[in-house]
């Protein structure tokens, strides 16, 4: 299975590669946002309960990566529905290919383009003044987090596509991915959240992601944040590819 | 059902001696696949493909590649091999299609419509390669609207109407069930039809016509009933403008069988509702 699950990431990888538009939004548009915010938003920061970060950056890096590895997880899921238009899936499926290697194999591309994200988003924080208080045990939190957190959203677009079956209901969530962000504490902190966003963000998982992510860059010396996210984004990982097994052994049996 | 993309509702089947609902592992291993739509990644090359395709069906890492180029060169795109699939042609993706259907020697191999859309040359191709499989001992279970095809290629035929197989057989057993060869004649005045009709039966049984001909009929005798035929006609006053004597063809049989013509049987169109397997 280790062969096929390798060899079907690889195809993902490169043709991630070879078709700009799948990989360009992921960097491109958190980018973007994460100008945005900085430029137009920076004075939040003096409001009473804002957390104590050196900048406005340093707070919102976070964030980007985290906008950008969900875009990732969307990206994969249109890659598989258009296998599933395109026919290439009955190939996969007609071929005596482990049924989850069919998964993992999208799984893996996603970790690995997570690690491009998050190399990308950490040369742009620090290009611009960031400075990763926790120190290169900081980045490797980083890294740790953000790659089984790419993993997970990576799953659940596999998930959802093989549900959907069509890259046009995929893409739909697209919008789906930023309300989901905004009702997080992302990009502002609880504190300064009204209700019922509050409410909502203190339980949604991306919030506990996003603080294990900004937690090694403002580093306060609580590992904790790194630990609940870690967690958060492991379990967002097992059930998303947990699910996506299901749903690939459904679709199967639809057929 | 047969390729266990879809599970069967009900009765059993079984390919290469396994059974396609409860062993379907073991029957992926046995077979190879071109679906109708040669489903391929146009962002991967020809030889990206075969190679990917040769590692899921679990040859090993040092083979993979020679087993790839070999193909490659079998079905000609040897040249074309490091181009994107997006660019390539109906026929240059049919047979890289095959190439990867064929890249773990299968036992049984399935092709579904395989030519429908390809230029004649490109279709020719392909039938030399299924014959060239046939002859080095591959089952070939190949779907196609083209009964011409079937004729070339198949040792048996099996004819599916409304979902049933009505009429399976040899090409040869079941012409001959049709049985005899036909008349198709070409009246130099066609006004009185139903009498030349009348006349011609007495050596024979009337077939529906044919396009551009007045009366086909099934001859008693075979070409003996030639010249009677003609002979009666001549002293009714019928002049025959044109005539043309026909062995029973898997057309005939299709006809006689499903008491329907099949679409696209004499033209390329695609969609008929029964379909020669």
């Amino acid at each position: 299975m280790r062969a096929a699950t390798v060899a079907l990431a690889r195809r993902a990888l490169r043709n991630s590669f070879r078709k700009p538009q799948f990989l360009a939004p992921l960097v491109v548009f958190p980018t973007l946002f994460l100008a945005i915010n900085v430029g137009g938003l920076g004075a939040t920061r003096s409001l009473e309960g804002f957390p104590q970060v050196d900048g406005f950056l340093d707070y919102q890096l976070a964030s980007a990566m985290l906008q950008s590895l969900l875009l990732g997880g969307v990206s994969a899921g249109i890659a598989v529905a258009l296998d599933i238009e395109g026919g290439f899936f009955d190939r996969l499926v007609a071929s005596p290919t482990p049924r989850a290697a069919i998964v993992l194999g999208r799984v893996l591309a996603a970790a690995v383009i997570a690690v491009i994200q998050l190399v990308y988003f950490l040369i742009l924080g620090l290009a611009f003044g960031v400075s990763i208080k926790g120190g290169f045990a900081g980045v490797l939190c980083i890294f740790v987090v953000g790659i089984v957190a790419g993993t997970g959203f990576g799953a659940l677009g596999v998930l959802i596509a093989l549900r959907a079956r069509n890259a046009s209901t995929v893409q739909g969530i697209f919008p789906l991915v930023f309300v989901v962000l905004f009702i997080s504490s992302a990009f502002f902190p609880l504190e300064l959240l009204s209700s019922p966003a509050d409410v909502i963000a203190r339980y949604n998982p991306l919030s506990w992601i996003a603080d294990g992510l900004r937690e090694p860059i403002a580093f306060s010396g609580d590992l904790r944040p790194v630990l609940v996210g870690l967690l958060a984004a492991a379990a967002v990982s097992a059930a998303s590819i947990g699910f996506a097994m299901l749903a690939l052994r459904g679709r199967l049996r639809d057929a | 059902m047969l390729v266990t993309l879809l599970r069967p509702t009900g009765g059993s089947a079984r390919v290469a001696g396994f059974d396609v609902a409860s062993q379907p592992s073991q029957v992926r291993r046995r077979i190879g696949v071109a679906l109708q739509e040669a489903a391929l990644d146009p962002l991967m090359t020809g030889s990206e493909l075969v190679e990917l395709q040769a590692t899921l069906h679990g040859i090993a890492p040092r083979d993979v590649r020679g087993r790839g180029a070999e193909l490659i060169e079998r079905v000609g795109l040897s040249a074309a091999a490091g181009r994107r699939v997006g660019t390539y042609s109906g026929g240059m993706r049919r047979r890289l299609d095959l190439a990867m259907a064929l890249i773990h020697e299968p036992d049984v191999l399935f092709l579904d419509e395989p030519t429908t859309g390809l230029d004649p040359p490109s279709r020719l191709t392909l039938w030399d390669e299924v014959r060239r499989l046939r002859d080095e001992g591959t089952t070939v279970f190949l779907t196609t609207q083209y009964l011409e095809e079937a004729d070339q290629l198949a040792d048996r035929i099996g004819i599916i109407a409304a979902g049933r197989i009505v009429a399976e057989g040899t090409p040869a057993s079941l012409k001959a069930e049709v049985g005899r060869p036909h008349l198709d004649l070409v009246l130099a005045d066609r006004t009185d039809l139903e009498r030349a009709r009348e006349v011609a039966t007495r050596f024979g049984d009337h077939r529906p016509s044919t396009e551009g001909c007045h009366l086909s009929i099934a001859l008693e005798r075979g070409a003996a009933d030639i010249a009677p035929i003609l002979r009666a006609l001549d002293d009714a006053g019928f002049e025959v403008a044109e005539l043309e004597l026909k062995q029973p063809t898997l057309d005939d049989v299709f006809l006689d069988k499903t008491g329907e013509h099949l679409e696209g049987a004499a033209q390329d169109e695609p969609e008929p509702a029964p379909e020669p397997v």
